[in-house]
């Protein structure tokens, strides 16, 4: 098992550091710079020796591959740099957005898969039924709403015309304050858990062993506990780890919607400003956070499954 | 029976939405940029205006209309590029393996460990918002299921006899990927990109929305809808009939890639969107 | 053999049930099996022998469903039995091995608890005790180290070793009849022989009656005293096995007699080539008209054609269903 965890962890570094380069070329072809987009927006007014001052004291003048070995230096030590805007450190920034961001995340998820699973076995039990085709439009339906203007719609509903829920912010981590954002973002990752479900439950009935376990006289009760329910969940539990990535991704549109101080607006307000340093750093740490998630799902698969913890 | 409920309601959806795009210079009532009326601004759905009017009392439905073409052209095009990209990777890494097998294997592996909105994202960060910006970031970002699809398929046709004989009969690697590989693949192709399309038009949506898609006051139902934002209060129907829009056009292209999943893929199940 | 016999098949029809329509995929199949009696059904595949033993065990799915006849075990109908009373009987009283070993184990569970599971279910056992049965009933089957080998997993088991464990399972609560649906079909044939001999071994010893079915009729001869031959879903011929051999009856018995490879003294002077039945088995849903087995028989008259031939007597005992038997 051990073995197995390290072996992971192994798999995750070349694909953390392959993010890392790519996000470095990707923003070092940007034609103009920081300090120069300042100058164009109209957002401060430098003059050229400004400029190139501000260009030295963050090393942009120096080559690419100099700036590169020095980034992957810092990385390494992990240090994200310093923001071009605030001139604090990105972590301090990133630091103060974790927590929100992963509140929403989680949150959503778990919204999801405490529906979409029980949605979608429901509807396996009896495919055709009326339980399955309400179940599977309201999944496909789900999969094509776009998440803000689902969120602004529970927004204009619950916070605005009934006054339920609070309409945005954070709210110091309240309960009440995450609800429409995590119903919002969750309602995607929910639809399609559901249909998941289905078709893993649907496809372990008619395996072999679960016809072995009912010719060994059990009831269908246990068979369903015992042999089906397992073995769907491994299947299911592959698709909740990706469904977290686009959970995370898809949080930046929802987070800008409800005025959420997570990972997202903060990704969203660096882009616009060009706050490379920020945009960086807050793309390596969705990312690590995401391959974190997967990682830990592997685990629990193997847990449940010999056949991974094997191979 | 579902199978054809399916694709006749996606068909019948999305034709919709092409017949509205193609023929929005005759279905408008108004031109989608220029009237703007501040006289009319907000005025709720009626005879006049269907759908009424925004802030700046341009008419929503003439809006919507043109929003077709922008939400169609993004979706078309980007996924064609992702589609020839993943295509291309995915045929040429199983045909020719070796060290360019494990970099687009690699490649892929990095793909899918960055969420794709957040990549497109950085993307239009360093271009500037338009839609040709649009096209590069949302052609770039979502190739890597076509390409692990290609390559698998590709990899367990290569042993086959007949792709064995046109080897034999000394037609060119490409000439065999193209004409004896690539059509055996092109059903599962076709749905991928189907199902991608209704991903890219949300995607095209949220980025707009953020502001880092097509700029206002270009009317992408995105954007329309972060213009709207301020108004839900007094005026929602800014709000209901862009979203009503994208969640038609995108339900019926899920619908269509399911429905046509079935008919190309039977094989195939559910869990792969 | 009626009164004392374990089980009793009589008139049985299975149908495919396609909308609303159905096809007799089994139609008016009877055999009975004697207590510890082995008997073998033999047939290609699509005949009708597998869905007749899921039909025994009460676990035919759609669509197939029972359409009609009695089947009687130990004197009680049991094809109409409500799902709480089949399942005390199910792995019980009536145990059945699959041809695949690689899928018919559950992949999640240690192999060891999948027997045990037979004693906690059927005989009240707790865990414990079930845990520890399980490594006897393992041992049973021949498994080597089964104190250890419980603890694996199907997936680190070879396809005899699987097979040996679903064996064990199968006869964990010492069943009267026992269901052979080509159990070492799957296997290399070294492994065959192995496994067939752990089968006719232990339900010996058992006193378990078994219905072995088979594509193959050697098989079939080497280990039965009376044998079955399925058709399209007709029994057509029912005799003791050397009488089999030695005279068939149906021509499509024949048939498959003369495609067997022949071995020692009776190939040197025999035929020296395999014979083949020409034509395949026709689909469910387009059996022919007439005796299902017309089209492809060598002996075919206008009468194959019109009539569906009745069950006859054999004077030297068995049942063969033909208009011009042997």
């Amino acid at each position: 098992m051990l073995q197995f965890v390290f072996r992971r962890l192994l798999q995750a570094i070349p694909i953390l550091l392959a993010v890392a380069g790519l996000i470095f070329l990707l923003f070092s072809v940007i034609p103009g710079n920081f300090a120069s987009t300042q100058i164009s927006d109209g957002r401060a007014v430098m003059d050229a020796e400004a400029v190139e001052r501000m260009n030295r004291q963050f090393g942009l003048d120096q080559p690419l591959a100099t700036r590169f070995a020095n980034y992957v230096g810092k990385l390494a030590m992990l240090d994200l740099g310093t923001s071009f805007r605030t001139r604090q450190p990105v972590w301090t920034l990133i630091g103060e957005r974790l927590w929100p961001t992963m509140q929403l995340a989680f949150a959503s998820m778990m919204f999801a898969i405490l529906i979409g699973v029980p949605l979608g076995f429901l509807a396996a039990l009896r495919p055709g039924g009326i339980v399955d085709t309400v179940s599977m439009v309201t999944a496909v339906s789900g999969l094509s709403l776009p998440k803000f203007w689902l969120g602004l719609m529970l927004m204009y509903l619950f916070a605005l015309q009934l006054g339920w829920l609070p309409s945005f912010g954070y709210g110091d981590g309240a309960l009440r304050n995450l609800i429409l954002p995590s119903i919002a973002l969750g309602v995607a990752p929910l639809a399609l858990l559901a249909r998941t479900t289905r078709a893993a439950v649907l496809e372990i009935m008619n395996a072999d062993f679960v016809r072995t376990a009912r010719a060994k006289g059990m009831s269908e009760r246990r068979v369903v506990q015992w042999h089906l329910a397992r073995n769907a969940l491994v299947i299911v539990l592959t698709t909740v780890g990706l469904q977290f990535g686009s959970v995370i991704g898809q949080a930046v549109v929802i987070e800008k919607l409800f005025a959420w101080p997570g990972l997202g607006s903060l990704l969203v307000d660096s882009v616009s400003l060009r706050d490379i340093p920020v945009v960086q750093g807050c793309i390596l740490v969705i990312v690590l956070f995401f391959l974190v998630v997967n990682m830990l799902v592997d685990v629990l698969a193997a847990i449940i499954d010999p056949r991974i913890r094997y191979s | 029976m579902k199978l054809r409920a399916n694709l006749v309601i996606g068909g019948a959806l999305f034709a919709t939405v092409v017949v509205a795009g193609a023929l929005a210079p005759f279905l408008a009532h108004t031109d989608p940029v220029m009237d703007a009326n501040l006289m009319n601004a907000e005025v709720a759905p009626g005879s006049e205006f269907w759908f009424g009017t925004d802030a700046q009392g341009r008419d929503i439905y003439s809006r919507v209309l043109y929003g077709a073409r922008i939400s169609l052209t993004v979706g078309i095009v980007s996924q064609l590029i992702n589609t020839v990209i993943g295509v291309c990777l995915g045929l040429s890494a199983a045909y020719w393996g070796g060290w360019w097998d494990d970099f687009v294997n690699g490649l892929t592996n990095l793909m899918l460990a960055i969420p794709s909105l957040i990549f497109a994202l950085a993307i239009m960060a360093i271009l500037t918002p338009g839609l040709t910006s649009l096209l590069i970031a949302l052609g770039l970002t979502n190739w890597s299921y076509t390409c692990r699809l290609s390559r698998a398929s590709a990899l367990s046709l290569k042993s086959q006899g007949y792709v064995q004989a046109a080897k034999v009969l000394g037609y060119g690697d490409i000439r065999i990927m193209l004409t004896q590989i690539l059509p055996n693949i092109l059903g599962p192709i076709i749905v991928i990109g189907t199902l991608g399309m209704g991903g890219a038009v949300l995607a095209e949506a949220s980025l707009s929305f953020l502001g880092l898609g097509i700029r206002p006051p270009f009317p992408s139902w995105g954007s329309m809808l972060s213009d709207a934002r301020d108004q839900i209060t007094t005026a929602p129907w800014i709000s209901i009939f862009p979203g009503l829009a994208i969640f038609m056009t995108v339900l019926g292209l899920n619908l269509l890639g399911d429905g046509l999943r079935d008919v190309l893929d039977p094989q195939s199940r559910a869990r792969t969107a | 053999m009626s009164g004392e016999a374990l089980l009793k098949v009589d008139n049985l029809r299975l149908d495919l049930v396609v909308g609303s329509r159905r096809f007799g995929a089994v139609k008016d199949v009877s055999f009975s099996i004697g207590r510890g009696e082995t008997f073998g059904l033999v047939g290609e595949s699509g005949c009708g022998k597998s869905i007749t033993a899921l039909a025994l065990i009460g676990l035919l799915r759609a669509p197939l469903a029972f359409g009609g006849g009695r089947i009687l075990f130990k004197g009680r109908e049991i094809q109409n039995l409500p799902g709480s009373e089949m399942r005390k009987l199910r792995g019980n009283a009536i145990s059945m091995i699959f041809q695949e070993p690689m899928t018919a184990l559950n992949p999640l569970s240690p192999v060891g608890r999948q027997i045990a599971e037979m004693f906690v279910l059927h005989k009240g056992a707790t865990w414990h005790e079930a845990e520890r049965k399980a490594v006897e009933a393992l041992a049973n089957v021949r498994v080597p180290a089964p104190d250890r080998r419980v603890k694996d997993y199907p997936h680190q088991l070879s396809g005899g070793m699987r097979q040996r464990v679903m064996i064990a399972i199968a006869l964990a609560c010492r069943p009267d009849l026992l269901l052979a649906d080509e159990p070492t079909t799957a296997l290399d044939v070294t492994v065959q022989a192995e496994i067939l001999e752990l089968i006719r071994d232990l339900s010996a010893a058992q006193g378990t009656a078994v219905l072995m079915i088979s594509h193959d009729l050697g098989l079939i001869a080497n280990m039965c005293a009376r044998v079955g031959v399925m058709y399209a879903g007709r029994l057509v011929e029912e005799r003791a096995a050397q009488e089999v051999f030695r005279a068939p009856s149906h021509p499509y018995t024949g048939g498959l007699v003369a495609s067997l490879p022949l071995l020692g003294a009776r190939a040197s002077h025999g035929r020296s080539r395999l014979k083949e039945i020409s034509g395949v088995v026709p689909a469910v849903t387009a059996f022919p008209e007439g005796c299902r087995f017309n089209p492809r028989c060598q002996a075919r008259t206008e009468i194959c054609i019109a009539e569906d031939p009745e069950e006859t007597a054999l004077p030297r005992g068995g049942r063969v269903r033909c208009h011009h038997h042997a």
